[in-house]
């Protein structure tokens, strides 16, 4: 039964939305405060978004972040999907239990423990091969394809089990080859888990911050870290700048991404309605 | 003379988004009768029980309850009970529990709570199954469970929503007797909804056939089938040639370019009617005794008889026999007088009765299409 | 079909091999390191020292708690207003409690930095109407409220996702038989939400146990959790052995945690499949 809300729900729902939304919006009215105060506001300015845009560090780190995120999470998909389909196809319930239980490690695991159990090892193997600086770039992107692989082989795993076995046999009784089967018709038919894998590892990797935090050297500088130390310091408004671009850049992307799919449903639901009264 | 009706609906109307579900139904259900609402899907019956039992709200008219007017009552005020059509059992709580489920908002003692289970359980057949999971049982068993559950509380009526529909026909056929059964030992007033016509038949005290939100007939089964009001109701109740014919007197109807004898009067002089003549009352006789004269465009075999579909002057009539007679060939018809049953022209007239393109298959698709919803 | 499968198995044997290197020996790295010292030999030395910072133990499984308990309070009614509403105001609203959740913690937690500052715009504002200002940055109940700031999309989420799919003919069954509103809250949606609760409460309380960057912004100096023990012995004391020790501890009690909590919300349903 889906009804329309109650003045009470309604109250509550906007109380809430007033929480989680209050410190953003502070922070943005903030952000073109011509004065470095955080409680006065002295006037509009946008001097804090010029100064941020001449910060070469800070553009630097969003470069690098962005890097770390599209390698990180192509990485884990293309190895998580393998995973997954390996996984689905393991006869042994045993070996089956046991990888999903590794798998679930990661997830389950709080982020610290798992950020200093990799430093451990980098900061061991280092010293065994007598390397100086190990931290940094390779480090955290071995570290962020291991926490993002668990994400993609367990939205890829629901399709496989969704998907009808038969199917990739229709297609081999049709003459396709195994490999072209699974081309052609599995890999079609989960193809919505690797996408919400692939994503779900892209904004994960843009967004930590612990797991970094413990792999990172100073030569890689990603924009977690850099707010990090930003934040350390007495803070500019030049942080609110940044973190208001930020804010106003995954809105647009989610608003976008919303729209795409009321679009879609509209089609479809078109594509239907015709459908009917043909 | 003693009033004993016991929910009577006073001019119930609704509409969902401007599409009318139910249009004024007038209905007065006795107490401790077995009442049916039949109809095709989207004819309203669902909405009327959902209404009856206080799921949704009329846009206008009532539902009285021994005469007092329940509109404003809450679901779980009401002195009425459901059966759902997918049972909806608390898949969080055992059998026991289920069944327990509407005593305990009745705060009961728990030895008497114990003690009505028992009983519920024995009176569906399920002794001994207490601590079962109800995930665990079968399609069957969960029924059995839905409707001691819904008894355990004693309600003055019961509703059932096409409550056999996920069965097997075997089991579906065995609950249809057993429900029966439980009915009248009770003596509770049972509302059943189904678009199986049989089961309708075979069930009820009375037949409410519905269509398009309306009451089409309120009958007894047996008046329904022999005595159907409109081209509507003979159509959906078993199978009927349905005719075009003109009274042309009391006790004489012309139909299929024959004057037949027949039982029905009252009628105007030369009343353009529709004419039912139900496949088994039918006799096929030698050409040149038929009052009309047909040939047999295809025949299947049933069982018990067979099937054939005659070409009457283009009209396509379906007659079961229990002789043989191979496709192409030429017969005589002849029909005795109470098997002809005359009936006013209504909306429905020359919709339904012709076996033109009648085909078991496309039954079974429209069966199909129907149960869906 | 036996060789196509065959072949398919071993598609997981790069992830099997990449798992085992970096899930399961940094793992026993922090085992290893937790029960040697500083020069590789086998010590109980940092075990033994952990009895140091049971206060702040306990202080950081009593906040995490706390603020878990808080966020489940907080998004219960709120998950049922959403599961019940239009496909649209749903839509709508799992955008607006999922994008915070997009901004980076760190900013999130800044934002709310901001806000409670002994100089930050709520005293400020106390300031204009004549009211004395309110202690509240570096306090324990600025932690808690970080930390259901930062996390409660994590316990709205999957407790609208299993409201949602709850099966509304349920509630029209217990109400057929008698419950009023409160009798099908208590015994129909809050037993069937057990496991969107369990769920809830492990996706919150594990980073809010955890946590270091929401103490060390919102409690100053006066509130230490544990993570900010752990990050100081990687970060600052190098002292790489006791850190091993205390996450292996940390480890430890989150997984005793968890156990209690999914013995608590498994027992009421009576052995029971929840579909």
């Amino acid at each position: 039964m889906k009804t329309k809300m109650s003045p009470l729900s309604k109250l509550y729902v906007a109380l809430i939305m007033i929480f989680l939304y209050a410190p953003i919006v502070v922070m943005i009215f903030f952000s073109f405060n011509s004065s470095v105060s955080t409680s006065v506001f002295a006037g509009f300015s946008t001097r804090w978004y010029t100064s941020l845009l001449h910060d070469e560090g800070t553009m630097k780190a969003v470069v690098n972040t962005l890097i770390l995120a599209v390698s990180s999470s192509l990485i884990a998909t293309v190895m998580g999907t393998a995973a997954a389909v390996g996984i689905d196809a393991m006869k042994s319930k045993w070996v089956k239990r046991t990888t999903m239980s590794v798998t679930n490690i990661p997830m389950m695991n709080p982020e610290i423990v798992t950020g200093i159990s990799m430093m451990l090892l980098f900061v061991f193997a280092a010293k065994l091969v007598g390397v100086v600086d190990a931290l940094g770039f390779w480090t955290m992107l071995i570290a962020h394809v291991t926490f993002n692989l668990p994400y993609v082989i367990l939205s890829v795993l629901p399709k496989l089990r969704q998907m009808d076995p038969r199917l990739p046999e229709a297609a081999m009784d049709l003459g396709c080859t195994p490999v072209q089967a699974f081309f052609k018709v599995t890999l079609p038919s989960i193809m919505t888990g690797i996408t919400s894998g692939l994503m779900m590892s892209f904004t994960l990797s843009l967004d930590d911050f612990v797991i970094s935090y413990f792999t990172q050297g100073p030569s890689f500088e990603t924009l977690p870290i850099r707010i990090f130390s930003m934040t350390k310091k007495r803070v500019t408004p030049d942080m609110y700048a940044l973190s208001t671009l930020i804010f106003a850049t995954i809105l647009l992307l989610l608003v976008a991404l919303n729209l795409s799919q009321i679009h879609g449903e509209r089609k479809l639901k078109n594509k239907l309605d015709k459908g009917v009264s043909e | 003379m003693e009033d004993n009706t016991i929910i009577s609906l006073k001019g119930i109307s609704k509409k969902f988004d401007d599409e009318i579900i139910l249009d004024n139904i007038e209905l007065d259900i006795k107490d401790k009768e077995f009442i049916t609402f039949l109809g095709p899907s989207g004819c309203g019956k669902t909405t009327m029980l959902r209404i009856i039992a206080g799921f949704l709200e009329a846009d206008s008219g009532s539902v009285m309850f021994e005469g007092k007017d329940i509109n404003n009552l809450p679901p779980h005020k009401r002195q009425v009970n459901t059966i759902f059509q997918r049972y909806q059992l608390f898949p969080h709580l055992n059998v026991y529990e289920n069944i327990a489920f509407g005593l305990r908002n009745k705060r009961m003692k728990e030895k008497d709570i114990s003690k009505k289970v028992e009983e519920m359980l024995s009176l569906v057949n399920l002794k001994g199954f207490q601590r079962r999971n109800v995930a665990s049982l079968s399609g069957g068993q969960q029924q059995r469970v839905a409707i001691a559950r819904a008894l355990a509380v004693e309600p003055r009526v019961l509703l059932l929503d096409e409550p056999l529909a996920a069965l097997d026909l075997k089991l579906r056929k065995d609950m249809q007797v057993e429900l029966k059964n439980i009915q009248k030992r009770l003596g509770i007033t049972f509302i059943f909804v189904t678009h199986d016509q049989q089961e309708a038949l075979s069930m009820s005290d009375r037949v409410v056939v519905m269509n398009e939100g309306q009451i089409q007939q309120v009958g007894t089964p047996l008046d329904i089938y022999n005595e159907p009001k409109n081209a509507f109701v003979a159509d959906f109740i078993g199978e009927s040639n349905i005719l075009d014919g003109v009274m042309l007197d009391d006790f004489k109807a012309k139909f299929s370019g024959a004057v037949f004898q027949c039982l029905d009067k009252g009628f105007a002089v030369n009343e353009s009617v529709d004419i039912v003549i139900r496949p088994e009352d039918v006799d096929v006789v030698p050409v040149k005794e038929g009052a009309i004269i047909g040939t047999i465009t295809s025949n299947t075999f049933k069982g018990v008889h067979f099937e054939m579909i005659v070409d009457i002057q283009n009209f396509k009539w379906m007659i079961q026999t229990t002789d043989y007679y191979p496709v192409g060939t030429k017969i005589g018809i002849e029909i005795e007088p109470d098997a002809i049953h005359v009936m006013k022209k209504s909306k429905y007239s020359g919709l339904f009765g012709d076996y033109s393109s009648f085909s078991d298959e496309l039954e079974k698709l429209s069966d199909l299409t129907e149960e869906e919803d | 079909m036996n060789k196509t499968s065959l072949s398919k198995r071993f598609f997981a044997s790069p992830y099997m091999i990449w798992a085992a290197i970096f899930i399961i020996v940094p793992l026993i790295f922090v085992v290893y390191y937790s029960l040697t010292d500083a020069s590789g030999a086998f010590s109980l030395e940092y075990i033994k020292d952990i009895g140091r910072y049971r206060d702040i133990m306990l202080n950081s499984i009593w906040l995490g708690f706390i603020a878990t308990i808080i966020s489940l309070v907080i998004s219960y009614p709120l998950a049922y207003i959403m599961a019940r509403s239009t496909t649209n105001v749903q839509r709508t609203m799992m955008m607006l409690v999922m994008l915070p959740m997009w901004m980076n913690l760190l900013i999130r937690t800044y934002s709310l930095m901001i806000l409670l500052q002994d100089t930050g715009i709520i005293n400020t504002a106390l300031g204009f109407l004549h009211l004395p200002p309110l202690k509240m940055i570096n306090t324990d109940g600025a932690v808690v409220l970080g930390m259901v700031y930062n996390y409660i999309p994590y316990m709205i989420l999957p407790l609208y996702s299993i409201m949602a799919k709850l099966d509304h003919g349920l509630i029209e069954a217990a109400e057929d038989l008698g419950a009023n509103k409160l009798s099908v809250l208590s015994k129909i949606i809050l037993p069937l939400s057990l496991p969107g609760i369990a769920s809830g409460f492990t996706m919150v309380f594990v980073p809010s146990v955890s946590t270091f960057y929401i103490s060390k912004k919102l409690g100053g100096n006066t509130v230490s959790l544990i993570g900010d023990i752990i990050e100081m012995q990687f970060k600052s004391s190098n002292n790489y052995n006791l850190g091993a020790a205390l996450s292996l501890v940390l480890m430890v009690m989150i997984i005793i945690c968890m156990a209690v909590m999914n013995r608590f919300t498994s027992d009421e349903d009576d052995g029971g499949v929840l579909i």
